[in-house]
């Protein structure tokens, strides 16, 4: 099920300039893992050692941030909406 | 003590002074780095006592290149020795930082000053905010004073207090349908689209936090070149806070001030206390919240700098709180009666937070205790709206002795 991933800026140069990629998952950690198979450079900036998201990563599901939801184990639909996003802004 | 580059907080990998605030390699936050002063403390000390009676007059601590100045004047405010205050609490010296004295009545002017005056060094031409309310004003006052476009992207639920005294500079004025971490994510996005735009709190926010540290150096100023020995300010992205400390331990290193840092208390509404909670629990994960509080300009549920500010208080022998919404009310009562000083919400909690530290024993009487106060009661006035009676008289003396028996008796 291909899902847009939305890429910040400051991730762009580790995917090819690209804005945006298609991924298929049936969860959010599924996506991000078929992302990181088309850009090897990201893996290390979006997750640490353990796998987790780093933890000034966003990462939000059609605008909801994932942790209201499953984390990285929450369902995706065909055609949803991934944006990740620097956590540090604000205040 | 010229800024040297921006560090990653969490990697330090180093990035050259420009409008980026985050690390391209694992993502934490740029913070300001420094080259140790090039003058001693004496020489430090002379040329702030020769500055103006602004927050430029620590221009020596602050990331700009060339002469600081701004079109509208801020900092310098008041610290004021609370002794009403003080008594009620039964301790000895309460001072408070009176922050509504800045030009839109909050704290919010400091750090745009510095943001404002990086961007225009860095050639920007439009300045934007995601904010909670105080901000918006700061960003939309700092602006029309410098005649720049400006745009501010606030909660559209906001007080209408706020969002009137944005929008009375002449600010283009974005009313997001969400919470303010909506706004947040929303204002990341568009400052990736948006070159030639400076969102203070977003893309030169290492410039912007940086202000925070002027409220750490006139508190000591003030005090006479001394440290409190506690100090209470509220927590929202956690920013000031941390920014505070960095104020204090930037003097103590260049030989300003002697000895350690203060305690740090962090002040959280209970409807939205995600650094609170951690604090409690005991680790630095920041579990965000949707916020539920009278206190919006501290609705942040998922805080920047939370995970810092926890660091923060653990090693100061500090903590985090949290109050209820009616303390917070209670706190702004308090503060105005025992001070004259009306306050807003934010006000009311770090009011109640010392209230609190107080009756449970945390605070040593003879201790040196700053509180932050950080904006103006006349922006948030539903909070007291229900507090407030009105003896509505004819205008005859008899009415007039009729209501005051009356008061008498109940």
């Amino acid at each position: 099920m291909p899902v847009t991933v939305k890429l910040p800026t400051q991730l762009r140069a580790a995917a090819g300039g690209a804005a945006e990629a298609s991924a298929d998952g049936a969860t959010v950690g599924e996506v991000l893992d078929a992302l990181y198979a088309q850009h090897g450079g990201l893996r290390e900036r979006i997750a640490g050692d353990d796998g987790e998201l780093r933890r000034f990563v966003n990462v939000y599901l059609k605008g909801e941030d994932i942790r209201f939801l499953d984390g990285l184990a929450t369902p995706v639909s065909d055609g949803d909406e991934v944006t990740i996003l620097p956590a540090v802004a604000g205040g | 003590m010229p800024a040297e580059a921006l560090k990653c907080k969490e990697c330090s990998t180093a990035y050259p002074l420009e409008a980026r605030y985050v690390c391209e390699r694992c993502f934490g936050p740029l913070e300001v780095a420094y080259r140790p002063p090039s003058s001693d403390a004496p020489a430090l000390k002379r040329r702030i006592q020769a500055g103006p009676h602004t927050l430029w007059r620590y221009a020596d601590f602050l990331p700009l290149e060339g002469p600081a100045r701004s079109a509208l004047p801020t900092g310098w405010t008041p610290l004021v020795r609370a002794h009403r205050l003080a008594e009620r609490l039964g301790l000895r010296e309460v001072w408070i930082k009176n922050e509504t004295a800045n030009p839109t009545h909050s704290f919010k002017d400091r750090v745009v000053s510095v943001a404002l005056a990086r961007a225009l060094e860095l050639g920007f031409g439009t300045i934007a905010c995601a904010s909670t309310g105080n901000l918006a004003g700061a960003v939309a006052a700092h602006a029309a004073a410098a005649g720049l476009p400006a745009y501010v992207f606030i909660p559209a639920d906001l007080e209408p207090e706020k969002i009137l005294s944005a929008g009375a500079y002449g600010a283009r004025i974005i009313g997001v349908e969400g919470t303010y971490d909506d706004v947040n994510r929303l204002c990341t996005e568009i400052s990736g689209e948006r070159e030639g735009w400076a969102f203070v709190n977003v893309n030169v926010r290492p410039y912007y936090a940086e202000g925070s540290k002027t409220l750490a150096f006139e508190t000591a100023e003030q005090l006479g070149w001394e440290m409190p020995d506690r100090v209470v300010a509220p927590v929202a992205s956690g920013s000031l806070f941390t920014k505070v400390a960095r104020g204090f331990q930037d003097w103590i290193d260049a030989g300003l001030l002697a000895g350690e840092l203060p305690a740090m208390h962090g002040a959280q509404a209970l409807g939205c206390s995600p650094v609170a909670q951690a604090f409690a629990a005991g680790t630095d994960v920041c579990r965000p919240v949707k916020p539920n509080t009278i206190a919006k300009s501290l609705a942040i549920g998922n805080p920047a700098d939370g995970p810092y500010a926890i660091d923060l208080a653990r090693r100061t022998g500090g903590s985090i709180e949290s109050v209820t919404d009616d303390e917070i009310r209670a706190g702004i009562r308090l503060l105005a009666e025992t001070t004259g000083i009306f306050t807003e919400t934010a006000g009311g909690v770090t009011t109640a937070v010392l209230a609190k530290l107080a009756e449970a024993g945390a605070i040593d009487p003879d201790e040196c205790v700053v509180a932050y106060i950080t904006g103006d009661g006349l922006k948030t006035l539903d909070a007291v709206r229900d507090s407030v009676e009105v003896a509505r008289i004819e205008p005859r003396y008899e009415a007039f002795e009729a209501v005051e028996a009356q008061e008498v008796v109940a």
